[in-house]
């Protein structure tokens, strides 16, 4: 039997052909964040469908991080659930790792050291290669050593999974153009790992990778870049944001294309980027921009937008601009700052003391996170008001496999309703907060258009129709009424929910959003094999379009699947909706993780299969 | 403290400057601060500044945060645009508006309460990022609209009106503002017009963090004896090191003064800051001397006013960031979207 190589095995081993879940378990700060990146891009490389996760503490080097690759000939890009192959590189965790395999599965490790057979399962097939041992007579640099074990474990993958070695000899030709010295030790390093595989244990293995067509022209890329360049398309030239995990790649991903797009010949910038002394002042800055007519963001977290909920509710009152991107995590307080959720729902539609609302998108992937993120400018100046675009850690920090960019280039700013020196001039009536065209949107002014026309003072505190202080009853009501006002108007304008009819007529209803899109389409095919047919809605805004409420009405129960404990997208259908609650039933995913397929399949199934139970009749007992 | 409006006719022999303006076009609505505030004179005198600079009016934007102070914006410069923020978070506001249009002129009104309490943090940050603005502390000791609590500088052992002891250390904002590299650093007192306008019409010429701290005596909760923000301790501890002339190119004051008593610093725009010392000891180009001779003055009881330290030539945000000379709220489309065509290339990347 070759070394490594142990079929103890009483269960049979999974066997499947583009279809299964690699996770890779190490040690941050090890480099292995690349490699697993090379492992990953190769199988799309191969015209495979991937979606690929990381799950990382809060911490720089030394402590577990993991990596999970889907594989998906289907193209399903959600977490499936469970784990079918575990490249077990950290002792740390070796013991949770390894049980989290599906039975039948395989696990690989570093065999430079024997390992007792306790520390093994006897239904999953171990895959034993000794990386340190060939690593320390291969290289006499320790840096090298932990650097290459990387490549060499993905060689020995490449060979297991019988994956194309091209595809990944040109991913790192790619990767290293420019520092070309670098590309043949990494490629001597992957054939090391591959030839070592190749000679000693038996390739491949069940698991298989095949060439295929189903990628097609999507791109790979995570929702934090695709936000960032969103921004530079929405043509945000003001960005004031304070580090915070998992949202500082977008801060920074605006900042490379903005340096990139907008450097003009002479070398100045069309942009300009502060890094502020806290989120407080961060979304001060926005708003100091936004009412002087710049297109203005801050990128967040859910401690971020809390530090921010005093400014947000004067930027709602003032009417100002404002494009706030929140990359949700797990709260509260500092909660698990690397794990996703959709948490910040209710804070921020209702950011702020007093009465307030605000604007949210839900995008559901970097796709999305591009268009919303070039769209929230325009509906932030349309409307006058801070705009949320709501992504999560998962889409923001993953890449994802989805539609590429695009973009009409007849496309314009709308700058809203802001009066000129021209329409002043020529005597067009200037109140700032009056509802000239009865969508409840004012028209306002930048400051400096007009020498004795048009100025007003932007106050937090009531003011009348025309800017002027005043502490009347029926002028603030007047006020507030027509911010209702505007939000109708706004409901016309977000972005409307996308609804998916089962195959056959369904009285049951599922809605959903965001980075949960995924994992739930996978989940309504799978509920649609075991004949549990479920309409779907995936809302993409609040305020909520009236199709949302009509798709509740239409149905007899309606499924609620959202990523927090409280089922906080619920309380805001329920209370803004005035929907009676035991219509909608929530499917709750909040470990921190992001959800899966089976997840949201069993959850339902189970609940399904409650309702229907029929109580037995006794005997000859009349109907 | 009146109810009365305010007539709308000027005296039609008014002086006007050069843009044909009279002070009462620099003028805004009617105070509602309790009669004889420090902060209506002021007001006043930042009337009087922007009049004789001949500043368009609307080309300035006038921020403030919340308290007495902060309510001042509104009866000063009636045809610009005003912004009323948050308590302490005005900096903020204003260095987001100086991002987004940096051809306005921003004035940046605040006072004790607000910047040396609440928005101490706001107001270091944006003077050490050079933020181009007038920062105008109405220093009064006193939290006047909330109704006599003490400030964060309130002097140690000054006496509140109902007789409580302060025993917390002061903040010297101008102290710290020397220390955080604020290019422009001076101290008035609301009672000294002849000081405080030719103070403020340099601070407002001034191309980068101009930062003024002004006394300012809350008649209401802090002019009594044993408050060391009344007008009668100013008046007493007052000790000016400079009396200063702005002059504005074409009406160059030529003046006689005695040899080493004068001293005229040119800015980068041209304009002359003519610095008549009282004090020889002091020189307002050199940071650190500055900063010691504000401490030494200090121990002694008294209060130093006047331009404080000047940076003639200073670098303002803009230029740390690079940023177009073009405001950016002036640019459209063809500036700003890389269009489909380069989104393509993006794409490309991430396949």
């Amino acid at each position: 039997m070759p070394e490594g190589l142990n079929r103890a095995a009483a269960v049979q081993p999974l066997a499947a052909v583009n279809d299964f879940v690699v996770k890779f378990a190490n040690v941050n700060g090890s480099g292995s964040a690349s490699a697993n990146q090379l492992f990953a891009k190769s199988i799309l490389r191969m015209g495979v469908p991937i979606a690929s996760r990381n799950i990382f503490p809060s911490n720089i080097q030394g402590l577990p991080t993991w990596f999970e690759v889907r594989v998906s000939g289907a193209g399903h890009l959600g977490r499936r659930g469970g784990v079918d192959l575990m490249v077990a590189m950290n002792p740390q965790t070796w013991d949770r790792d390894v049980a989290e395999v599906e039975p039948g599965g395989y696990l690989f490790y570093d065999s430079t050291r024997p390992l007792p057979a306790s520390r093994l399962r006897s239904d999953i097939t171990p895959i034993g290669v000794p990386l340190t041992a060939m690593c320390n007579e291969a290289y006499q640099d320790p840096r090298q050593r932990q650097l290459f074990k990387n490549i060499i474990y993905v060689g020995a993958l490449s060979a297991l999974l019988d994956m194309d070695p091209e595809a990944t000899a040109q991913l790192i030709r790619e990767q290293f153009k420019g520092k070309d010295k670098l590309i043949q030790p990494n490629l001597d390093a992957l054939q090391m790992g591959r030839d070592w595989a190749q000679k000693n244990l038996a390739c491949p293995i069940g698991l298989r990778l095949a060439r295929a067509d189903a990628v097609g022209d999507r791109i790979f890329v995570d929702g934090n870049a695709a936000a960032g360049l969103g921004a530079v398309y929405g043509g945000a030239t003001v960005c004031a944001w304070y580090p915070i995990t998992p949202s500082t790649s977008l801060a920074e991903a605006f900042e490379r294309r903005a340096k990139q797009f907008r450097t003009a010949p002479d070398g100045t910038k069309r942009y300009a980027i502060v890094q502020a002394e806290d989120e407080l002042a961060s979304i001060g800055m926005v708003i100091g921009a936004g009412w002087n007519g710049a297109r203005a963001f801050t990128a967040t977290s859910g401690p971020g937008i809390s530090l921010m909920a005093e400014f947000v509710g004067l930027a709602y009152f003032a009417e100002i601009p404002a494009v706030i991107f929140d990359v949700q995590r797990a709260g509260p307080s500092t909660g698990m700052p690397t794990r996703t959720q959709q948490a910040d729902i209710l804070s921020a539609a209702y950011l702020s003391h007093g009465d307030t609302k605000h604007v949210l998108l839900l995008p559901e992937d970097p796709h999305e996170c591009f268009t919303m993120g070039a769209d929230a400018f325009d509906l932030a100046e349309r409307l006058q008001t801070p705009v949320f675009v709501m992504l999560d850690l998962d889409i923001g920090m993953n890449d994802w496999l989805c539609a590429p960019f695009d973009w009409d280039d007849t496309r314009r700013m709308d700058r809203g309703k802001v009066m000129t020196a021209e329409e002043l001039e020529a005597g067009k009536t200037f109140g700032r907060y009056l509802d000239v065209d009865g969508d409840g949107i004012p028209y306002r002014t930048w400051p400096g258009t007009h020498p004795t026309k048009g100025s007003f003072f932007t106050r937090g505190t009531s003011r009348d129709r025309y800017a002027r202080y005043t502490e009347e009853g029926p002028a603030y009501v007047d006020n507030m009424e027509r911010l209702l006002r505007k939000f109708d108007t706004a409901k016309q304008l977000v972005p409307r929910p996308v609804e998916t009819c089962a195959k056959q007529p369904a009285s049951h209803g599922v809605i959903f959003y965001g980075s949960t899109s995924a994992a739930m389409r996978e989940a309504l095919e799978e509920l649609e094999r075991d004949g549990i047919h479920l309409d779907a809605l995936r809302i993409r805004a609040f305020p909520f379009h009236d199709d949302v409420l009509d798709f509740v009405r239409r149905h007899e129960r309606v499924f609620l699947v959202e990523q927090n404990r409280d089922a906080q997208l619920r309380t805001l259908l329920v209370t803004e909706g005035e929907i009676d609650p035991a219509r909608i039933v929530p499917v709750l995913h909040y470990d921190g993780t992001p959800i899966t397929a089976r997840f949201i399949r069993t959850a339902i199934a189970e609940r399904v299969a409650r309702d229907t139970i029929v109580p037995m009749t006794r005997a000859g007992a009349a109907e | 403290m009146t109810f009365l409006p305010k007539p709308k006719l000027h005296h039609p022999l008014l002086a006007t400057n050069a843009l044909g303006l009279t002070r009462r076009d620099y003028e805004g609505a009617i105070s509602t601060l309790c009669a004889g505030c420090g902060h209506d004179s002021i007001s006043a005198a930042i009337v009087q500044a922007c009049f004789e600079l001949e500043l368009p009016p609307h080309r300035i934007a006038k921020l403030s945060g919340i308290g007495c102070s902060s309510k001042t914006p509104t009866y000063f410069l009636g045809a610009a645009h005003g912004f009323n923020s948050v308590h302490g978070r005005m900096p903020s506001v204003l260095t987001g508006a100086n991002l987004a249009n940096r051809d306005l002129v921003y004035l940046g009104v605040s006072g004790d309460g607000d910047s040396a309490s609440i928005g101490l943090g706001q107001f270091a940050h944006s003077i050490r990022r050079g933020v181009n603005m007038t920062y105008i502390v109405e220093n009064n000791g006193v939290y006047g609209l909330t109704k006599g609590q003490f400030s964060a500088t309130s002097d140690k052992g000054s006496k509140a009106k109902k007789g409580t002891i302060n025993t917390d250390e002061p903040i010297d904002l101008v102290a710290m503002a020397l220390q955080l590299g604020a290019t422009f650093v001076g101290r008035s007192f609301s009672g000294d017009k002849t000081q405080l306008v030719p103070l403020i019409k340099a601070a407002l010429l001034h191309p980068s963090a101009a930062f003024i701290d002004c006394i300012s005596p809350c008649v209401a909760f802090n002019n009594h004896e044993g408050s060391t923000k009344s007008f009668d301790f100013v008046r007493a501890h007052n000790e000016a090191v400079n009396r200063l002339d702005v002059i504005v190119g074409r009406d160059r004051i030529e003046a006689e003064y005695e040899p080493g008593t004068a001293v005229d610093v040119t800015q980068h725009d041209g304009t002359v800051l003519r610095l008549r010392k009282l004090h020889p000891e002091h020189d307002p180009t050199d940071r650190v001397s500055a900063m010691n001779y504000l401490q030494e003055r200090k121990a002694a009881g008294e209060i130093v006013t006047g331009l404080i330290f000047l940076d003639p030539d200073p670098a303002d945000l803009h230029d740390h960031l690079g940023t177009s000379a073009d405001p950016l709220n002036a640019m459209g489309d063809a500036d700003l979207c890389p269009g489909a065509a380069m989104l393509e290339r993006v794409n490309a990347a991430y396949r």
